[in-house]
């Protein structure tokens, strides 16, 4: 109980840390706008650091892909155009959400997939399970005995 | 025994699977290019070395070039530098330079004393045509054909090695060496 409220305690900590980091000051004309922006800037992988987003990334190249976020947004275009955009130059890596394709199809159906066989095995040891306490209700005693 | 089969089998089948995952996997730090086989990104920027002029690959249409993207923060293209200029020795191909994100008088001084490769610099201050091309890390290099179309990319710092093993045998034999 302890142990859990002081890893709690840690967690919030990291989580109101990471806030104060911030390296994107943008601000959108409208809320709307800004909901998209930091949407698209947070699904956009930062193709110099590759583990982090183009939101969170100090990184020139990733200031340049927000102002193309954030001018393409402007002139209205919709949060697919700028995920095409994106994907047209720098292929799929630069989503961290990788889309269903005929390349990617094994990586989406792989948790399913895993899901099913948990599953099959789950029923298989509980089936077993089941019968051992089926054959186990002989006395102790005439196990010893005919041995 | 019969307990073991299962296991084991799951195990291999895991082993082999990411076996050919890693097999088949590209070096982590190079990412292919979705621009290959298709159509140069077209843009129109102003001239280094002359700023009154500007350069599109237009103007270069019907004809085989490479295209460097450098700049002078990039370490990796003062190390392939050497090997540009010894490249513009023997070959035809033209190189275009994208100036990524550079001050101009810092790139001319750059030109001037290593010396320039290039036929034509370009200089995108703003890094908006390297999006447009893809470009994520200083150096990459494109091998463009007469028609316009992206042939290969190579990223990283260009030696001469990469230029004899993946340029010359995509260029026609007239083209790679010098006439």
């Amino acid at each position: 109980m302890r142990a859990f409220a002081l890893i709690a305690v840690l967690a919030a900590i990291l989580l109101a840390s990471g806030t104060t980091y911030a390296v994107d000051p943008t601000e959108m004309p409208t809320p709307e706008l800004q909901r998209r922006y930091l949407g698209l800037t947070h699904e956009l992988r930062c193709m110099q650091c590759q583990n982090e987003a183009i939101a969170d990334s100090p990184v020139s190249l990733a200031a340049d892909l927000r102002r193309q976020v954030r001018e393409m947004l402007i002139a209205g275009k919709s949060d697919d155009d700028v995920r095409n955009y994106m994907v047209a130059r720098y292929g799929d890596f630069i989503l961290f959400r990788p889309r269903v394709s005929s390349r990617t199809l094994w990586l989406w159906s792989a948790p399913g997939v895993l899901l099913l066989i948990g599953a099959a095995v789950a029923v298989r040891v509980t089936r077993q399970r089941a019968a051992l306490v089926d054959q186990d209700n002989e006395p102790v005693e005439e196990d010893i005995r005919s041995s | 025994m019969n307990r073991f089969v299962l296991p084991l089998g799951v195990f291999a089948l895991l082993a082999i699977v990411l076996g050919i995952g890693i097999k088949h996997s590209q070096d982590k730090g190079t990412i292919p290019s979705p621009l290959i086989g298709k159509a140069a990104p077209q843009f129109t920027l102003p001239v280094l070395t002359d700023t009154s002029r500007t350069f599109s690959p237009a103007d270069l249409k019907g004809r085989w070039y490479v295209f460097n993207v450098w700049g002078t923060w990039c370490g990796g293209c003062r190390q392939e530098h050497e090997a540009l200029l010894e490249i513009r020795k023997t070959t035809q191909v033209p190189l275009v330079g994208l100036d990524w994100k550079d001050e101009d008088p810092q790139a001319l001084q750059w030109l001037s004393q290593l010396g320039n490769p290039y036929e034509v610099v370009a200089a995108d201050r703003e890094g908006r045509i390297a999006i447009e091309w893809g470009v994520y890390g200083a150096p990459e290099t494109f091998l463009v054909d007469p028609q316009g179309i992206v042939v290969y990319k190579y990223i990283g710092p260009l030696t001469l090695e990469a230029w004899q093993t993946q340029f010359v045998p995509r260029l026609p034999p007239e083209q790679a060496g010098k006439s």
